[in-house]
């Protein structure tokens, strides 16, 4: 029987996440045993080969792009996992949602009024190049965007708590972590 | 101004007693004389009754016609509940809005207009309404808005708005009010006449056991909208122990859509005041009060008269009707608009100076009621029902009505009907012979018992108004087929949403939650579980709610998912969304700020 397949992705995310996944160590073989990695930073594939099993999500959505990824991923994987803070609440990126978009903009790139930082930018111009994806009014949490079926909170979360929620949801047992693994304080 | 604040507020608590009971009418004179009661004048009230201002506080910040904020000279409430929407508030409301050039909620630079919105004032009938401080405006239209505003800037009276007087007593000079009665259908019980004291007369010759037992005999059950057994509460309020014992007759009438009241008030009061009394005698009581909702202000002075007259016929006051030993009285207590008042409980609450929270059962207030003491809480009808059944015997009155539900009942009428007003039927009476009585066409839904009560569809129509099927405290409100019952729902879920006095969760967040996730469903967000969710949260807000208002709000959903179940599924169907996405979220409003800034649609719009 074909290994059930998972997929990650980094949102409006630092990679933090992923790199907690990474902290698993060796037991990064054994995961490898148990699944293939579909569309994922980790093994660079872009677009989705098939039907998955999980896919775990870092990061909120902050953009478009950000919002059509994980629309794909709604449509590709059988159970999708919020991982850590961003995707669960917006996190640090979801600071913004204070402050209305335009002024956002002016902060980043304005050099008027002494507004922006030292960024050298005489037109006051707003980067807008089709390329780059448009921003959403405010930072969304992926389940206000999406159907989430499980949050695994922290900033990180542990390794340990990623892999005791991938092996048990992999091998169709009830996802019990035990109350180190998900207390933060 | 030669009278200073601190002056004014020891007159006005020194004429209360300086007692705190009567926290009430203290903060209601002072908000009369000066459009608030501002911080300082809650210190004064507070030093002045010996309390701390908190308790102050607790009571102005409560109920909507107190503000610690200084309100204008005039404040005009446009009631903006659903029958006025109907009946066209909503250009009504423009037209003060723009007339004045001021939002609801704020009060003209000049400090003399204050615009507001109100839930039902009682006025259905002859609806949009709105109560300009103690005078009612009813029949409003945009012109009569504007030419509103217009005098009122040249003369901030708003006793000099009102128009032609309405029928029988509104016309007296001491209501002086545009207000009609509109009784469409006068019945035998209430609208027939009376001579002051009859009943009475005939429940003096009894004994106190005898009078309740007469009240049993005739089955009458409260027409507050509960329907308890009127001769029970009697019984356990007269064998409580206690030496002293109070009548409260509750005239808060604050389920939309009902007015009926109202009309009594007008007309019929010398049979509740004839039935606080009969009930004084036989619980054992020497006090009565009515529980009077502040929209109904403008009828106190005539209120005030008949009980002068009553006690000048010695129907009130010392040994009543030459009855040795047998002394009672009734004063008046106004409430300030707030709707949980009308619970009980709360009423007692409010009658003590406190705000207008439920207490807590048991006990029931008729062991531990109004400052403690023994207590019995009647609607204004149910008194009325009780001097009649005295006057006439209990036979006469149990004949009438249906098995378990004897006597008339009076019902007020509104809504998309040719004849709204109040109607004194017989109970057992069907839906459709009240639509055809009230000249209803093209039905669609009727709501039975205000918003507490039920939605009920053409399917219900052959059913019986009582309290075994559907039962009322007198509000029937029709809809025809042009109306949306979700939107209807949504009105009276944002009524129950404002009116809880926040003390349980349940009741203070679980209404909110029903409301945001029927506007969803009403804006085309709705998803195939949503349904359930209502059912299973209003279930929740039922069950885990500590009074009746929290036990009844989800009705207005519930009661709809029920009967027009479909209404919802066409919904739902309807806002189908883009694939994957939450029904809630919507790519394309997210997007509109970054559209606009970057000026362009998205590349994959
Ligand atoms: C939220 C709420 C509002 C109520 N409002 C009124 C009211 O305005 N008038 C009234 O008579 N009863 C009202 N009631 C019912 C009273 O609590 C009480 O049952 C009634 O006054 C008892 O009198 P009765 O037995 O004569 O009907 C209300 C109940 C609730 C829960
Ligand atoms: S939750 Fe923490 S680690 Fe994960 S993406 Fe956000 S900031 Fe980075
Ligand atoms: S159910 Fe609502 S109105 Fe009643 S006590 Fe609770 S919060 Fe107050
Ligand atoms: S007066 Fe407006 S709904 Fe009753």
């Amino acid at each position: 029987m074909a290994k059930p397949k998972v997929a990650t992705t980094s949102l409006a995310g630092c990679f933090g996440c992923h790199m907690s996944l990474l902290d698993i160590d060796d037991r990064i073989l054994k995961l490898v045993e148990l699944v293939d990695f579909d569309k994922s930073p980790v093994d660079d594939i872009k677009e989705f080969t098939g039907r998955c099993a999980v896919g775990l999500i870092e990061g909120g959505c902050a953009n478009e792009e950000n919002v059509r990824v994980l629309q794909d991923f709604r449509r590709h994987c059988d159970i999708l996992i919020s991982v850590g803070d961003c995707a669960i609440n917006g996190g640090i990126p979801a600071m913004r949602n204070a402050v209305p978009l335009k002024e956002c903009f002016q902060e980043a790139y304005s050099t008027d009024n002494r507004l922006g930082p030292a960024v050298y930018n005489p037109d006051n111009q707003i980067p807008n190049d089709p390329e780059i994806p448009l921003l959403l009014d405010k930072v969304y949490p992926c389940h206000e965007v999406v159907k989430i079926d499980y949050h695994l909170p922290g900033c990180p979360p542990p390794a340990d708590t990623l892999w005791e929620a991938l092996v048990a949801l992999l091998s169709d047992k009830p996802v019990a972590l035990p109350y180190e693994l998900i207390k933060y304080d | 101004m030669s009278e200073t604040l601190e002056s004014a507020i020891r007159d006005i608590s020194q004429a209360c007693g300086n007692d705190r009971s009567r926290m009430m009418d203290i903060v209601e004179a002072v908000q009369a004389k000066y459009g608030c009661v501002s911080g300082e004048a809650m210190d004064l009230i507070a030093k002045q009754v010996s309390t701390h201002r908190v308790e102050v506080e607790s009571v102005v910040s409560f109920y909507a016609f107190l503000s610690e904020q200084p309100k204008g000279k005039v404040v005009i409430r446009l009631c903006d509940d659903i029958i006025d929407e109907m009946k066209g508030s909503e250009s009504v409301a423009e037209a003060f809005k723009q007339e004045l050039g001021i939002d609801f909620g704020e009060t003209t630079p000049d400090g003399v207009i204050t615009l507001e919105k109100t839930p039902c004032i009682g006025m259905c009938d002859q609806a949009p309404a709105a109560l300009i401080n103690n005078e009612i405006i009813t029949y409003l239209s945009s012109d009569l808005a504007r030419e509103i505003v217009r005098k009122l800037k040249k003369n901030p009276d708003p006793k000099k708005l009102v128009g032609r007087l309405g029928d029988g007593n509104n016309a007296s000079h001491l209501v002086h009010s545009m207000v009609h009665n509109n009784i469409r259908l006068a019945g035998e019980v209430i609208f027939s006449e009376m001579a002051p004291g009859a009943g009475l007369k005939n429940a003096l010759a009894l004994n106190p056991q005898e009078v309740i037992r007469d009240v049993k005999t005739a089955r009458l059950r409260g027409r507050g909208g509960a329907g308890f057994p009127t001769g029970m509460k009697w019984d356990f309020t007269r064998q409580a122990t206690g030496d002293k014992k109070y009548v409260l007759c509750n005239a808060d009438e604050g389920e939309p859509g009902t007015f009926k009241d109202r009309v009594i008030l007008t007309e019929k009061s010398d049979l509740m005041f004839e039935g606080m009394a009969i009930a004084g005698y036989a619980i054992g009581a020497d006090t009565g009060i009515v529980y009077l909702r502040g929209e109904y202000a403008y009828l106190r002075p005539l209120l005030e008269d008949v009980l002068a007259r009553r006690r000048n016929d010695n129907l009130l006051g010392n040994d009543v009707m030459g009855k040795k030993g047998f002394n009672f009285d009734i004063r008046i207590q106004m409430g300030a608009g707030a709707y949980i008042c009308g619970e009980e409980t709360a009423l007692i609450s409010s009658c003590e100076g406190l705000r207008g929270d439920p207490k807590n059962r048991p006990p029931f207030p008729a062991q531990k009621g109004y400052l403690g003491c023994p207590t019995v809480v009647n609607n204004v009808e149910t008194f009325c029902k009780v001097a009649r059944i005295l006057e006439h015997g209990p036979g006469w009155f149990a004949k009438m009505g249906s098995e378990g539900s004897s006597g008339t009942k009076l019902l007020s009428i509104s809504g998309d009907c040719a004849k709204p007003g109040v109607y004194e039927v017989p109970f057992g009476i069907k839906v459709r012979e009240v639509l055809d009585l009230c000249d209803a066409e093209d039905t669609a839904a009727v709501q039975v018992g205000g918003p507490s009560g039920q939605m009920i569809g053409m399917n219900q129509f052959g059913d019986s108004i009582c309290y075994e099927h559907l039962a009322t405290g007198g509000s029937v409100m029709v809809f025809n087929s042009t109306r949306d019952v979700l939107t209807i729902a949504r009105k009276f879920m944002e009524f129950f949403v404002e009116e809880s006095c926040g003390f349980c969760t349940p009741c203070r967040v679980g209404n909110v939650l029903l409301k945001e996730k029927l506007d969803d469903i009403i804006e085309g967000k709705g998803k195939s579980g949503d349904l359930d969710y209502l059912e299973s949260l209003g279930a929740t807000i039922k069950a885990a709610s500590r009074c009746g208002l929290g036990q009844t709000s989800p009705n207005p959903i519930l009661t709809t998912i029920k009967n027009f179940r479909s209404v919802y599924e066409a919904k739902i169907a309807a806002g189908k969304v883009e694939e994957g996405f939450q029904p809630t979220f919507d790519i394309h409003a997210a997007l509109q700020t970054a559209e606009g800034i970057a000026g362009r649609k998205s590349v994959h719009a």
